[in-house]
C-alpha cells in the first residue's frame, strides 16, 4: 500500500480531474469560476502531498516509476506552474470562450502526465507519460477553435509532435532490441557492459534523443515553438512554455544521467550541438521579432540552450544546474507571460505587436518595471535572479572541462541580450503609445509580483536552498 | 561581521532611498535623493577618518556566507577608500546637476541614479569574486536607462552600444572566474590575490579580465562605445560614467590583473604600453579635431586612462602610485569638466563649440573655474592633474624610455586640444548674441563646481593625503609583481671598460 502513498499527488490529480471533467460536462458557463478554483486547489493539493509522500530511494511498482527526490523536485516545479496557467487562464475565457470549463480539466490531465514523465525510470511509463501531456496539449494549442492561427497551431502541434513520438517510440524500440530490457537501470547497466559499440545501440539513443528535442523544442527540432506559441492562447502558451518544458528537460535529464550515464560520451556530443544551436538560433532569430508571443517563443529556445549546457557537463553537478536554471526560467518565463497576457486594447482584445508596448513606463509605471525586470533577468544580467541561474549551469560546464563551450555559450548570451533589451527600450525610450485596459485581476497581479519579487535581487536568498534541494534532488540520479 | 555594517550600510541607504523615490512627487524625490547622498557623503568622510592608513589590509570587513562558497563578503583596502570616496563625492554633487535639467520622469531618474550609487559602492567593496561580478555588471542597466531615457537625440543607439560592448567584455571575465574559483576552491578576493596560479593559465585568465576592462577604462581600440554613450547621455550621467565607471576599469587591473597574475602581467607589458601609447596619441589628436565639446573631453579621457596603464604595468611605485592618482583626479577633473559643459548646455542647448565664445566677458566666475579645470587636466603644477601623470610617467620611464616618450607627447597634446577648447569659448569676442547674453554661474552651480575645485587644488597641493591610505596596498601589489617587474631601459648599464692604460703594466714585464 505504501506504492500508492508515495504516488498520491498523481492520485489526487487525476481522481480529482475526472471529478472535474464531469462537472464541466454538465455545468453551464457559469460553474467556470469554482472548476478553475477547484483545480487550482488540486494542484496545491497536489504539492502539498509530496512534502508527505514517502520518498522511495528505489523504483516502485516493478522499476516503472520512481517518486524519489528527483521527481518531487520536478513537481514542486510544474504543478504550481500549472496553477498559474489555469489562473491566468480564468480572466481570459471570461469573454464568450466555448468550453471554457474544460480547460482546468485538461491542464489537470496534462499535469498528471507531466508528473509521470519526471518519475518514469521505465521508457514505457516515460512514454505514457509524454502522451499523457502531448494529448491535452493538442487540444490547448487550438482552444480557440474558431481562430485560424489556433487551429493551425494545434494541428502543426499534432502532427509534428506525433512525428515526434513516432521517433521516439522507434528509439525506444532499437534500445530494447538490442539490450532486452526497458528500465532505466538495465540500460545503464547494459551500456556500462558493452559500451556504445553497436551501431543500433546509437541509433536508438540519438532518436530517443530527437524525440525529447522536439519536446523541449530544442534545435534543430524547434520548428514548431514559433508558430504554436503565437497561435495557441496566451495563458496556454504560457503553460507551454513553462510546465511542459521542464518536465521534458527534467525528463531528458533523468535518461541521459540514469539510463545513459555509461554512454555519456556518446550523447554529451549531441547535447553540446543542440545546446549551441539552440542559444544561437534562439538569440539571432528573435532579433527580427515584432510579436510578443514569437518572441518569448524563441526566447525559450535560447533557454532550453543554456539548460542543456549544464546537461552536457553530465553526472550529478550538470544535473543539479539544470534543475536551478529550469525552476528559475519557469519563474521568469511565467512573469514575462503574465505581462504579455495584460497586454490588452480597451476592449480587452490581445495585443500582441510590440509596438504598442511603446512608451508603456510612463503609462503604467509598475507594469513596464515588472516586465522589465523579467526582460533583464531573461538576459541574464546581474544583479537579477537570471544571472545567477546562468552562472549555475556555465559553472558546471567549466568543471566539467567544457571551457570552450562556455565561451560559446555566454557569447550567445550576449547576442541574446539584444533582443530582451529592445522590449526594454520599447517600453522607457519611445513615446507613449494608446494605453493598455485596466486588468483587474489582483491574483494575476499577486503572481506577477511574486514573479518579479523572486527574479530581484532578493532571489539571491535563495541561493542556498534552492541549491541545495537541486544537489540533493540530482544525487538520486547516480 | 566585525562591528558596524557600515558598507553595507553605504549600499543599502540609496537602495532604499531610490524605491522612496517611486511613490513620492518629483520635488520630493529630488530632495530625498540628494539628501540621502549627502548622508553617504558624510559616513564616507566618517569612514575615511576611521580608516587607519597601515592598519589591517582590509578594514570595515563584513562576512555573511550566502551558499556554497559564495558570501556577502565586504571590505576595503586604502586604494577601494579612496575610490569609495570619490564616489560619495561625486553622488550629491550629480543630483543637484539633474536638479533643473532633468524633467521628465524624475522620480525613475532620482532612483535609478540611486541604484548606480549602491552598485559602484559595492564595486569597490566587494571582497567576493561573484558578488564583486553582480555590482560590476549590475551597473549596465541603471546605466543602459539613463541614456537611453534620459539621454540626447541619438541616444538609443548610444545606449545599445553601451549596454552590449561592455556586457561582451564582462562575460568574458565571468568565465575566468569561474574557471578561477573551480581551480583555487576560493571566491574570496583576498585570497586569491596571494593565489598563484600557473603562468600558462594566467595567460588565459589575464585576457579574459582585460576583455573586461580594456572595455570598461576603456583602452584603444575597443574605446569606440565611450564617446557616443558620454555625448548623449545627460550630464549627471556623463559625470558617473568619466567619474566613476571607467574607474572600475583601472581599479579591475590593480586589484585582478596585476596581483592575481603577475606573470602574464610582466608578459604582456609590451602590448600594455604599445595600446597605452597609441591610445595617448592617437585619441590626444581625434580630441583635437572635434566640435563638440562633450565628445572632445570623452576622447581626451581615453588619453587620460592611457596614464593609467602606463603607470600600471610600470609595476614601480611611482607608476602605480602615480596611476592611482590619475584615476583619482581624472575622477574629480572630467566630471567637473562635464558638468562645466552641462552649466553652458543647459541655457544654450547645444554642445556646438563653434556657437560659444568671449565668455569670460559675461562669465567670468565660470571662465575661472573652468580655467582652473583645464589646467588641471593638461598637468598643470599645483593641480591633482601634474600629480597623477608626472609620477605614473617617471614610473613608465623606468620602465620604458619609449612609452614615457609617447606619454609626454600626449601632454603637449592635451595642452594644445584643452587650451585651444579653452580659448574658442571663453576668449575672443562671443560669436553669437544668445552666447553673449547668458548670465554668470548660480549658487547651485557653485556649489557643483566649488567642491571639485578645492578638491582639486588639494590633491595637487598636498598628494600626501590621498597617497598615504594607499602606500601600503601598493606595497603589497609590487610584492606581488615584484619577481617580474621589468627592469627598463633607463639605468645606467655597465659601459665598456675602461681602456686599459698601456705602458706601466708592460714595463714591468
Amino acid at each position: 500500500m505504501s506504492y500508492f502513498a508515495a504516488i498520491l499527488p498523481e492520485i489526487i490529480l487525476t481522481i480529482g480531474a475526472i471529478i472535474l471533467m464531469m462537472a464541466a460536462a454538465f455545468a453551464d458557463r457559469r460553474a467556470v469560476a469554482a472548476i478553475s478554483w477547484s483545480a487550482v486547489i488540486l494542484l496545491i493539493a497536489a504539492t502539498v502531498a509530496l512534502i508527505g509522500a514517502p520518498t522511495h530511494a528505489g523504483p516502485i511498482f516493478g522499476g516503472l516509476i520512481s517518486a524519489d527526490r528527483f521527481a518531487s523536485f520536478g513537481k514542486v516545479v510544474i504543478f504550481p506552474s500549472a496553477a498559474v496557467a489555469v489562473l491566468m487562464a480564468h480572466g481570459w475565457f471570461d469573454r464568450g470562450t466555448e468550453h471554457a470549463n474544460e480547460y482546468p480539466v485538461l491542464i489537470l490531465f496534462s499535469a498528471v502526465g507531466m508528473s509521470v514523465m519526471v518519475s518514469a525510470t521505465n521508457l514505457m511509463t516515460l512514454y505514457v507519460g509524454l502522451e499523457l501531456l502531448s494529448l491535452p496539449s493538442y487540444v490547448l494549442a487550438s482552444y480557440r477553435r474558431t481562430d485560424e492561427r489556433s487551429a493551425e497551431a494545434g494541428l502543426k502541434y499534432f502532427v509534428l509532435g506525433a512525428l515526434a513520438s513516432g521517433i521516439l517510440l522507434y528509439g525506444i524500440s532499437l534500445l530494447y532490441g538490442f539490450t532486452g530490457t526497458m528500465s532505466f537501470a538495465g540500460l545503464s547497466a547494459a551500456f556500462a557492459r558493452e559500451g556504445i559499440h553497436s551501431l543500433g545501440l546509437l541509433f536508438g539513443l540519438v532518436f530517443l534523443l530527437s524525440g525529447i528535442a522536439f519536446k523541449v523544442s530544442a534545435v534543430p527540432f524547434h520548428m514548431w515553438t514559433p508558430d504554436v506559441y503565437e497561435g495557441a492562447p496566451t495563458p496556454v502558451t504560457a503553460f507551454f512554455a513553462t510546465a511542459p518544458k521542464a518536465a521534458a528537460l527534467l525528463m531528458g535529464v533523468r535518461v541521459c544521467v540514469e539510463a545513459l550515464g555509461p554512454a555519456t560520451d556518446a550523447w554529451r556530443q549531441i547535447i553540446i550541438f543542440a545546446a549551441l544551436a539552440s542559444i544561437f538560433l534562439g538569440a539571432i532569430a528573435a532579433w527580427g521579432q515584432m510579436n510578443i508571443k514569437r518572441l518569448l517563443a524563441y526566447s525559450s529556445i535560447n533557454n532550453v540552450g543554456f539548460a542543456l549546457i549544464g546537461l552536457a557537463a553530465g553526472g550529478a553537478a550538470g544535473a543539479s544546474s539544470v534543475l536551478f536554471y529550469i525552476s528559475v526560467y519557469v519563474v521568469m518565463t511565467l512573469g514575462a507571460f503574465m505581462c504579455a497576457l495584460w497586454m490588452r486594447d480597451a476592449n480587452g482584445e490581445p495585443i500582441e505587436d510590440m509596438a504598442s508596448l511603446a512608451g508603456l513606463s510612463h503609462t503604467r509605471p509598475a507594469f513596464a518595471a515588472a516586465f522589465a525586470i523579467f526582460m533583464f533577468s531573461l538576459a541574464g544580467a546581474p544583479p537579477l535572479f537570471g544571472f545567477w541561474a546562468k552562472l549555475v549551469v556555465f559553472n558546471a560546464a567549466v568543471s566539467a572541462g567544457l571551457l570552450p563551450l562556455a565561451v560559446a555559450g555566454i557569447v550567445g548570451a550576449v547576442i541574446g541580450a539584444y533582443y530582451y533589451l529592445k522590449v526594454v527600450k520599447i517600453m522607457y525610450m519611445e513615446e507613449p503609445a494608446p494605453a493598455y485596459a485596466r486588468v483587474r485581476e489582483p491574483v494575476e497581479g499577486l503572481v506577477m509580483f511574486a514573479c518579479a519579487l523572486i527574479v530581484s535581487p532578493v532571489g539571491y536568498l535563495l541561493i542556498g536552498p534552492l541549491g541545495s534541494l537541486a544537489d540533493r534532488a540530482a544525487g538520486v540520479l547516480l | 561581521m566585525t562591528g558596524f555594517p557600515v558598507l553595507s550600510i553605504l549600499i543599502a541607504l540609496p537602495l532604499v532611498a531610490g524605491l522612496l523615490c517611486l511613490f513620492v512627487s518629483a520635488n520630493a524625490a529630488r530632495w530625498i535623493a540628494l539628501l540621502s547622498t549627502l548622508a553617504g557623503l558624510a559616513i564616507g568622510i566618517w569612514m575615511w577618518i576611521a580608516f587607519v592608513p597601515g592598519g589591517p589590509q582590509w578594514q570595515f570587513t563584513e562576512h555573511v556566507a550566502l551558499a556554497g562558497n559564495f558570501s556577502w563578503a565586504l571590505g576595503i583596502d586604502g586604494i577601494a577608500l579612496l575610490l569609495t570616496e570619490l564616489t560619495l563625492f561625486l553622488m550629491p554633487i550629480c543630483i543637484l546637476a539633474s536638479w533643473r535639467s532633468i524633467q521628465k520622469q524624475v522620480r525613475e531618474y532620482m532612483a535609478v541614479f540611486l541604484l548606480m550609487d549602491a552598485l559602484m559602492v559595492g564595486v569597490f567593496a566587494a571582497q567576493d569574486l561573484f558578488l564583486f561580478y553582480v555590482f560590476f555588471e549590475g551597473g549596465l542597466i541603471p546605466m543602459y536607462l539613463i541614456i537611453g531615457i534620459w539621454g540626447g537625440v541619438d541616444r538609443i543607439r548610444a545606449s545599445y552600444k553601451f549596454f552590449l560592448y561592455t556586457f561582451l567584455g564582462s562575460v568574458l571575465m565571468l568565465i575566468a572566474m569561474i574557471y578561477m574559483v573551480a581551480t583555487s576552491g576560493t571566491t574570496s578576493i583576498p585570497a586569491l590575490m596571494a593565489y598563484n596560479f600557473p603562468p600558462e593559465v594566467q595567460t588565459w585568465l589575464w585576457l579574459a579580465f582585460l576583455a573586461s576592462f580594456a572595455v570598461k577604462l576603456p583602452m584603444w581600440p575597443v574605446h569606440t562605445w565611450l564617446p557616443d554613450a558620454h555625448v548623449q547621455a545627460p550630464t549627471a550621467g556623463s559625470v558617473i560614467l568619466a567619474g566613476i565607471l571607467l574607474k572600475m576599469g583601472g581599479y579591475g587591473f590593480v586589484r585582478f590583473s596585476l596581483p592575481m597574475f603577475p606573470d602574464a602581467s610582466a608578459h604582456f607589458i609590451p602590448l600594455m604600453f604599445v595600446l597605452s601609447g597609441i591610445a595617448i596619441i592617437y585619441t590626444s589628436l581625434v580630441a583635437l579635431v572635434q566640435t563638440d565639446m562633450k565628445k572632445l573631453i570623452a576622447y581626451s579621457s581615453v588619453a587620460h586612462m592611457g596614464f593609467v596603464t602606463f603607470g600600471l604595468f610600470a609595476m614601480n611605485r611611482q607608476g602605480i602610485d602615480g596611476a592611482l592618482i590619475v584615476m583619482l583626479s581624472h575622477g574629480l577633473v572630467s566630471g567637473a569638466l562635464f558638468l562645466v559643459v552641462g552649466v553652458i548646455y543647459d541655457r544654450m542647448h547645444t554642445r556646438e563649440i563653434a556657437v560659444y565664445g568671449g565668455l569670460s566677458n559675461n562669465m567670468p566666475g565660470y571662465a575661472l573655474l573652468f580655467m582652473l579645470f583645464t589646467m588641471a587636466a593638461v598637468g598643470l603644477p599645483g593641480t591633482s592633474g601634474f600629480v597623477g601623470e608626472f609620477l605614473s610617467l617617471t614610473g613608465t620611464y623606468h620602465a620604458s624610455t619609449w612609452g614615457a616618450l609617447a606619454g609626454t607627447t600626449g601632454i603637449i597634446l592635451s595642452a594644445c586640444y584643452m587650451l585651444w577648447l579653452y580659448w574658442r569659448i571663453c576668449f575672443g569676442e562671443a560669436r553669437t548674441k544668445e552666447a553673449a547674453a547668458m548670465p554668470d554661474l548660480s549658487a547651485r552651480e557653485w556649489w557643483l563646481l566649488g567642491p571639485i575645485a578645492l578638491a582639486v587644488l588639494w590633491m595637487g597641493v598636498y598628494p600626501e593625503s590621498f597617497i598615504a591610505p594607499m602606500r601600503n596596498d601598493v606595497t603589497y601589489i609590487l610584492q606581488r609583481v615584484e619577481r617580474v617587474a621589468p627592469k627598463g631601459d633607463s639605468l645606467p648599464t655597465a659601459g665598456k671598460q675602461a681602456l686599459k692604460i698601456s705602458g706601466s703594466g708592460a714595463a714591468h714585464k
